[in-house]
């Protein structure tokens, strides 16, 4: 079974993410901040990474700079999900890395369409 | 709104447009009609309608069936059929061209979803021979201005669109997304109904015309599907949605379904 880990500081965005992903056939994992998500990475490096790009403690493309560091951490498809709608702050999203974006709040058929889109579907 | 006013709506629809809309649903004409209501001064749905009664304006009329006409679209709707059309068809019929141009018309384009998921292939993969016409048309002439401004929502823009793509072909507008003007200018605009004769539209390589026919009553579909079958070149395709049946004398590509040929040239060129 593929896996993704959820990291986001809200859990109200962790339990929809998790619902979300886990209907389209995932074992999700959850963590609040970045350093608890690298931690999981850690223990277990997942298949997807969907990734809150504003966290108070380490930011996504922190998150994400410091994850592909890690042994094995260029595997994870990385899809930021922020509120953000600057498409300046989407490209850099885009230009480190992730392999998708989604604009909050999202769907279902948006994260389908995304996992389609990133390859991890 | 009474039982009554609900008929007189549906039928009103399917006269002006072809519209098949149930008159058991209420609440969808409602819901559908509010922003009319709104709009044009009524305190609810129920004054428009009774307007519309008692008038018999037809701008009012009008604004009602356009309202009512369904819109759900997305960018890239079925990706692969869009791929289809730019990789494969447009080249070939291309080849075919002594000028070279390949015309393709989106009927019934709503907010412009569709015409604009070519206008980005034709930024993005631009045709190898040839030279690609877009045109786009609607019923609506509100939904016509929202498509040439080319301004969506954070939701709309998410439907088909990749990331990349979005930060590509769009501009920042307030809370919405533009897309690019040179890419708004590639598209030619036109009122259509396309109940009415078609024929001075002229032919075009490649019309589509997808999830627009399963919206109209059995009579306007099928005099729907002649017209746009004669607004098709001999070698074009008419492109429909998804399980939609195609008109008389036209065949299904076999890998795409959606995609029709005339049967007379999938005979000759067998």
């Amino acid at each position: 079974m593929k896996t993704c880990l959820v990291v986001d500081e809200s859990r109200v965005v962790r339990k929809v993410a998790r619902r979300l992903v886990e209907d389209r056939g995932f074992a999700v994992a959850e963590a609040g901040d970045g350093m608890e998500g690298l931690a999981w990475c850690r223990a277990m490096m997942p298949d997807l990474v969907l990734l809150d790009a504003s966290m108070p403690l380490m930011s996504g493309l922190d998150f994400m700079r410091r994850l592909r560091l890690e042994p094995g951490g260029r595997a994870p498809k990385v899809i930021f999900c922020s509120a953000e709608t600057n498409l300046e702050r989407i490209r850099e999203a885009l230009d480190a890395g992730a392999a998708e974006y989604i604009i909050k709040p999202f769907d279902g058929d948006i994260v389908a369409e995304k996992l389609a889109l990133a390859g991890v579907a | 709104m009474t039982a009554d006013d609900n008929l007189f709506l549906a039928e009103l629809c399917a006269e002006l447009a072809g519209l098949k809309i149930d008159p058991h649903k209420g609440y969808l004409i409602e819901s559908r009609l509010g922003p009319v209501a709104r709009r044009e001064g009524f305190g609810s749905v129920t004054e428009l309608v009774q307007a519309v009664r008692a008038r018999g304006e037809e701008r009012l009329a009008l604004a009602c069936a356009e309202a009512m006409a369904p819109g759900e679209t997305a960018f890239f709707r079925d990706r692969a059929v869009f791929e289809h059309v730019w990789r494969e068809i447009a080249p070939q019929i291309a080849r075919r061209r002594a000028d070279g141009v390949v015309r393709i018309w989106s009927a019934g384009c709503g907010p412009g979803q569709e015409i604009y998921s070519l206008a980005m292939l034709q930024a993005e993969q631009p045709a190898p021979t040839g030279r690609v016409e877009l045109f786009a048309s609607d019923l609506s002439e509100r939904l016509l201005d929202r498509a040439r401004l080319g301004v969506y929502s954070s939701f709309e823009v998410q439907r088909g669109l990749s990331a990349r793509q979005l930060v590509r072909h769009f501009e920042n507008r307030d809370e919405h997304f533009q897309l690019a003007k040179r890419l708004r200018q590639d598209v030619r605009w036109r009122r259509v109904n396309l109940l009415d004769d078609l024929t001075p539209l002229g032919v075009f390589d490649v019309v589509m015309c997808r999830y627009v026919l399963s919206g109209l009553t059995d009579e306007a579909r099928r005099r729907a599907a002649d017209e746009l079958a004669r607004t098709v070149a001999a070698d074009g395709v008419l492109v429909l949605g998804a399980g939609e049946a195609p008109p008389p004398g036209f065949v299904a590509d076999p890998a795409f379904g959606c995609v029709l040929r005339r049967a007379v040239e999938v005979r000759a060129a067998a």
